[in-house]
């Protein structure tokens, strides 16, 4: 095993990529996110932890606007993309999308073929020329999401007749198809087997290289081993964020040492 | 932070844990003051105690770390957690180490029980012994009430242990010199002042993991101001 699963997480400091200043969001009246405040880097994993309902949810959507489409929900403040606000008029969300993919924790490939699942956000942005050319992306997006030894010879065959851990690497490469520069996972790994999670983290790992990557986990173990920074929310507020490997081993609020070692908060 | 783990059993296996190191600490401060007695007043039938006793260290250790492995496996500690399982691994190994320095102290008892006094030497050696013994009991102390500041006092009390050592050592070399009957009996003694100085390097090793586990921080690092890579909400 390498990468993903090595506990020698080097912390480099990279560009920022998405920059977000007191960020509020509310669903009616609930306060679901509290004047969040957060760096987060170019090509490094970072993870959001805390207990079910502060928010990591909430606040993953933000960063590609999918909130936009609930109704209740009002966001505030101020998110930017290498310097860009996304919030701002000129800014399709749709377009923002492409940018920003996102990977949901139940496999969710639509009821097409493995080639057209992946073809399907290329086509829609226009990104290949003929033929040939979507082959390619499809091609290279299987191969960023280590399952195109896997399918290569069934292209054709249905998405949803492979299994869950497959299926998970499906929508990665789904979500990578569209060359992103952002990837968001909100809990990947929750329904996925021990092996499929390990391949998971594994390709997360990788993916590292290229993007900037936030998941959403509520396991501890792979929140250490697979991120380079973490962020610990807490009833909406983000409480702590630094380095994973001080998180882990001396956390300097107590809310996060509670909630980490399992203590009652 | 709340002090009880949601599992009940993670917290009890911690507190036996403890007990444990507490339990070999008071067998390494008996083991010390006996070695360094009988070496004071030749009292072989004490050295032979020491020597024998070093066994249930032994197997004290390997017990500590079995529980420990265990807990490791079973909880996947983190933070706090974390610190106190590797201090726990770390504090019984250098416990083991002073452990065998005391019981070469008591077989060179035996030896040295044959020989010419050599002047106050073994007098010496028992005042140097006190003080590191001293130290162990303020860091088992440190260890349990968590304090930090306590801990830190003993790493600099380590000095004075050094400096008694290098005492001995010019007293020896002069004693050698002197008269070469000397030779042999200086030969174990230097190595009995030179193990005691390193039970005390061992002591002090124990109060910096007591550092680590309540700060997080290693003693010799310089404490960043604020981590500027932290963000630490208003709330
Ligand atoms: N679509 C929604 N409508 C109303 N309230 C919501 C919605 N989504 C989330 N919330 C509320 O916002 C808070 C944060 O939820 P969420 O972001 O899903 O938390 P997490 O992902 O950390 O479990 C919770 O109180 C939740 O009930
Ligand atoms: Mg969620």
């Amino acid at each position: 095993m390498k990468d993903a699963v090595s506990w020698e997480n080097d912390v480099t400091t990279n560009t920022v990529k998405i920059a977000a200043r007191d960020v509020q969001v509310h669903y009616g009246d609930t306060h679901a996110i509290k004047d969040v405040n957060v760096d987060i880097e170019d090509k490094t994993v970072t993870a959001f932890i805390g207990p079910s309902g502060c928010g990591k949810s909430t606040f993953l959507r933000c960063i590609n606007r999918m909130n936009d489409t609930i109704d209740v929900c009002r966001v505030t403040g101020d998110i930017r993309i290498d310097g860009e606000d996304i919030y701002d008029r000129k800014v399709d969300p749709v377009q923002l999308r492409a940018k920003v993919g996102m990977v949901f924790q139940k496999p969710n490939p639509f009821p097409k073929s493995i080639y057209d699942n992946v073809a399907y956000g290329p086509r829609i942005h226009g990104l290949a020329r003929n033929k040939a050319d979507l082959d390619d992306i499809v091609e290279r997006a299987l191969k960023r999401g280590a399952i195109w030894d896997e399918v290569k010879d069934r292209l054709q065959a249905p998405g949803t007749g492979l299994s869950g851990g497959q299926q998970q690497r499906l929508c990665i490469a789904r979500a990578v198809a569209t060359e992103p520069e952002v990837l968001l996972m909100d809990e990947p790994c929750s329904a996925l087997d021990p092996i499929a999670t390990a391949q998971v983290e594994e390709l997360i790992d990788e993916l590292r290289q290229n993007y900037s990557v936030v998941i959403v986990t509520h396991s501890m173990q792979q929140a250490a081993r697979v991120s380079q920074r973490t962020a610990f929310f807490h009833l909406g507020n983000l409480v702590e964020f630094g380095d994973t490997d001080k998180i882990f081993t001396a956390p300097e609020d107590p809310r996060t040492e509670s909630y980490i070692t399992g203590r009652i908060g | 932070m709340n002090d009880q783990h949601i599992a009940s059993a993670f917290d009890r296996d911690l507190e036996s844990v403890q007990a444990q190191i507490m339990k070999m600490g008071g067998m390494i401060e008996d083991a010390i003051r006996m070695a360094a007695e009988s070496l004071e007043t030749r009292d072989e039938e004490l050295a032979e105690k020491v020597r024998a006793g070093d066994k249930a260290i032994d197997d004290l250790e390997n017990l500590i770390n079995e529980r420990a492995a265990r807990i490791i496996a079973l909880r996947a500690p983190t933070a706090i957690d974390l610190r106190l399982i590797l201090s726990v691994i770390k504090i019984s190994a250098s416990l083991e180490r002073i452990g065998d320095y005391a019981k070469n102290m008591a077989k060179r008892t035996g030896v040295l029980s044959q020989m010419q006094p050599v002047s106050d030497s073994a007098g010496s050696i028992r005042r140097m012994a006190r003080t590191v013994e001293g130290m162990l009991k303020d860091a088992l102390d440190a260890y349990i009430q968590r304090d930090a500041e306590l801990a830190m006092d003993i790493i600099n009390r380590d000095e004075d242990v050094d400096q008694m050592y290098n005492a001995l050592f010019r007293e020896f070399l002069t004693f050698m010199l002197e008269d070469p009957r000397n030779i042999t009996a200086c030969m174990h003694l230097h190595f009995i002042a030179k193990n005691t100085e390193r039970m005390g390097d061992l002591v002090t090793s124990i109060a910096e993991q007591v550092v680590y586990l309540v700060t997080g921080q290693h003693p010799e690092e310089d404490r960043p101001k604020a981590d500027k890579t932290s963000y630490v909400s208003k709330a």
